[in-house]
């Protein structure tokens, strides 16, 4: 019989617990501690003010380009939320609020984006990956480290956060299908946020959902309303739990939008309507999440009122810090360090010429 | 004639070629609604319609790939990736295949594509954006790797690229692309790919260099002559391979002295091989070393460093003085 049916999954879920209008499924709702509740909230706050204010600085010239987050804080944090201190977290660059999450601070945010490596650097103590810009290369990189978590037979797992447009690139489908073959312990979190750059995802694939991309590798998929943090928890629990029982890899769609610009270089009317955008604006992910935590008794109008003056507090001391810090970091010297373990000779003669043509140079003035 | 950026005048390149020759297919990251990150591309869409400015997926392979199966089809693909620095997504795609389906198929298939992208630091931008890694190209055998130094130029060796039966790298200046306005005919200008230009004609000292860094070496070459009232030969390469010396060898004879400019690092940058080609074809009239003014030998530091990084003019006047003494 040469024409058989091979019977492959067909279908992919769709997860939405607290929809747009702040409504429960309470019976998917789940289990999280009051605690942690409170905690994300903050953190939901946290992540929105502190964006309007780099969006603020940017356009004050006191940092450069740099990629807002506005609208994807629940995809982000939901997911993250999951993870514990020596699990691998490895982000694309429009992750920031998971980037503070997991213990990035905010004053390194600002010297980063304002063009200081030092803004880079990573604790010690932080198993984080520094952002990474070309688009889904970082993907790999968690199948190795959450493979290696396993070799070493821990039960860490890594996570990885992309775009929707990153599941266009080759690094992207090898990911999935090392993580699938190894069986790794990997969570892949595809913030689907609708655009790269000018490309609407319909124009990014044919395929009707991205989540479906990881039935070909031999993974879970699943589709999750990434506006609402209770499903992108709960779809990201049920991943992390089955990562760390050795159980393999998950690929999670968070369907998000990108509210604001791609980058501060970025003019969006060029490709998408205002309508569109207020479309997303009533599935706000803070709003129906405050109203959910207010239903519930855990917050009132002026508690979240408190919340906001608190970060805003928060924000200004980064801010301050940060430029505070910056003032002494002017000098270029600073270009040669890291580039090997020990530097080359060759390397060292470069520096040494670079030190004497700089004080040489500020004596003669500027053009000699 | 208008003036025009060389933003401008690569648009204006880009439509005549469209609007010339329906072979010619414009494709990338965001160059048809978006008209391109830098606006390069701006308008093609509506003028040439979807089938001929093809939005493509965020593929880099995917792009220089398919680019790759239409210039063997006898169509003529001008594909841009966003920033040089993802190039590298591509590269297998040019060293494996483009450079060499020419040899591979003894003369049955040629790959008439060019891959425009933008190069170079000084704009301030994002990691990974500001890096100048021509030698990648320019060390390929069967490549052929152009770098414009102004709107002029760039659009008389876009179109030459275009029409060029084999595989062309453009990059283009980020720093040039609104640093400048220049006189650009409306009617059609072309330039020879691989022939150097003199930008300047001197006798006492040869700067060599090419893209970006031809402003601050022009700008050396003022500061020397009022300064010091040296007239420098200034020599822009246009197209770093293959590397045509006859112009600068020639100027070297004649002058005894030079000086190589280029942003990429020092080692194994072009400098070096133009060094190479000046030991070789004009050593007993070298009356001092050449000196070599490039980037250093790490990655461009974010942008708060860069300056630092890149060679400026008064860099280039300390090299050149040093290459007079004596
Ligand atoms: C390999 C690579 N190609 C192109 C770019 C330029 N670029 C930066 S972000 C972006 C779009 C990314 O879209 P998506 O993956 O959906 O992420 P989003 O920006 O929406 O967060 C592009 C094309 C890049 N950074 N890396
Ligand atoms: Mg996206």
């Amino acid at each position: 019989m040469p024409r058989n049916t091979i019977n492959i999954p067909d279908k992919i879920e769709y997860l939405s617990i607290l929809n747009e209008k702040g409504e429960l499924d309470a019976g998917l709702e789940p289990d999280i501690p009051e605690e942690l509740l409170l905690k994300l909230h903050r953190a939901l706050l946290l992540s929105r003010k502190f964006d309007e204010r780099l969006l603020n600085l940017q356009r004050q010239g006191r940092i450069g380009t740099f990629p807002p987050i506005n609208g994807q804080e629940a995809a982000q944090l939901g997911a993250v939320a999951l993870l514990r201190p020596s699990d691998w977290m490895v982000p694309a660059f429009r992750e920031t609020a998971a980037e503070i999450w997991r213990g990035r601070s905010l004053e390194s945010v600002i010297i980063y984006n304002n063009g200081y490596s030092e803004g880079a650097e990573i604790p010690q103590d932080l198993n984080n990956l520094p952002i990474s810009v070309p688009v889904g290369s970082q993907i790999l990189h968690a199948v190795g480290l959450g493979w290696a978590a396993k070799y070493r037979q821990t039960d860490d797992v890594a996570m990885t956060f992309f775009g929707d447009g990153a599941t266009s690139e080759g690094d992207f489908h090898e990911g999935l299908n090392f993580a699938g073959v190894f069986q790794a312990p990997v969570i892949f979190v595809c913030q689907n946020n609708h655009w790269a750059i000018s490309l609407p995802v319909a124009k990014q694939t044919r395929s009707k959902t991205l989540a479906q991309k990881a039935l070909a590798y031999g993974m879970p998929g699943i589709q999750v309303d990434g506006n609402d943090i209770l499903a992108v928890y709960a779809a990201a629990k049920e991943a992390v739990d089955r990562a760390r029982a050795d159980q393999g890899p998950t690929l999670i769609e968070c369907v998000t939008y990108r509210m604001a610009v791609h980058t501060t270089a970025d003019d969006p009317k060029r490709y998408r309507t205002e309508k569109e955008v207020d479309k997303w604006r009533k599935r706000d992910p803070i709003v129906r999440f405050q109203k959910y935590l207010v239903d519930k008794g855990l917050l009132s109008e002026d508690k979240i009122a408190g919340i906001e003056s608190e970060v805003l507090e928060v924000i200004q001391a980064a801010v301050d810090g940060a430029e505070e810090k910056m003032k002494a970091l002017g000098d270029p010297i600073d270009m040669f360090e890291h580039a090997y373990a020990e530097m080359p000779a060759y390397l060292k003669e470069q520096k040494e010429a670079f030190v004497t043509e700089v004080a040489e140079m500020t004596e003669e003035g500027d053009h000699g | 004639m208008a003036k025009m950026t060389m933003v401008q005048a690569l648009n204006l390149a880009l439509k005549q070629e469209m609007a010339k020759d329906d072979s010619v297919i414009v494709l990338g990251e965001d160059v048809g609604v978006d008209g391109g990150v830098f606006r390069v591309t701006d308008g093609l869409i509506n003028q040439f319609g979807q089938d001929r400015v093809l939005d493509t997926p965020l593929a880099e392979s995917g792009i220089v790939g398919m680019s790759i199966g239409m210039a063997v089809y006898g169509l003529k693909p001008v594909c841009e990736i966003q920033f040089s620095g993802f190039s590298y997504q591509n590269f297998h795609q040019i060293e494996n295949h483009a450079a060499r389906l020419r040899l591979r198929s003894r003369g049955r298939y040629n790959v008439p594509m060019v891959l425009r992208t933008p190069y170079g630091g000084g704009v301030r931008a994002l990691e990974h954006h500001s890096e100048s890694r021509e030698t990648f190209w320019a060390h390929m055998p069967g490549i052929k790797m152009v770098i414009p130094s102004g709107p002029r130029n760039a659009r008389a060796l876009l179109v030459s690229a275009i029409r060029d039966p084999d595989p062309v790298i453009f990059y283009e200046s980020k720093a040039l692309y609104r640093a400048f306005r220049e006189e650009v005919p409306e009617e059609e200008e072309t330039m020879p790919i691989g022939k150097p230009r003199i930008a300047q004609e001197g006798k006492d000292l040869t700067l060599i260099s090419y893209g970006a860094m031809m402003r601050p070496t022009l700008e050396a070459a003022a500061g020397l002559k009022e300064k010091d009232g040296v007239e420098a030969e200034v020599i822009d390469l246009l197209t770093v391979s293959p590397l045509d010396d006859e112009i600068f060898v020639q100027s070297v004879l004649k002058t005894g002295r030079a000086v190589v400019i280029h942003e990429a690092p020092r080692s194994f940058g072009p400098g070096a091989e133009i060094v190479s080609r000046l030991m070789e074809k004009a050593f007993y009239y070298l009356e001092v070393p050449i000196e070599r003014v490039t980037g250093y030998d790490i990655i461009i530091p974010l942008f708060s460093r860069e300056k630092a990084y890149l060679p400026n003019a008064q860099r280039i006047i300390r090299a050149a003085r040093k290459a007079l003494s004596n």
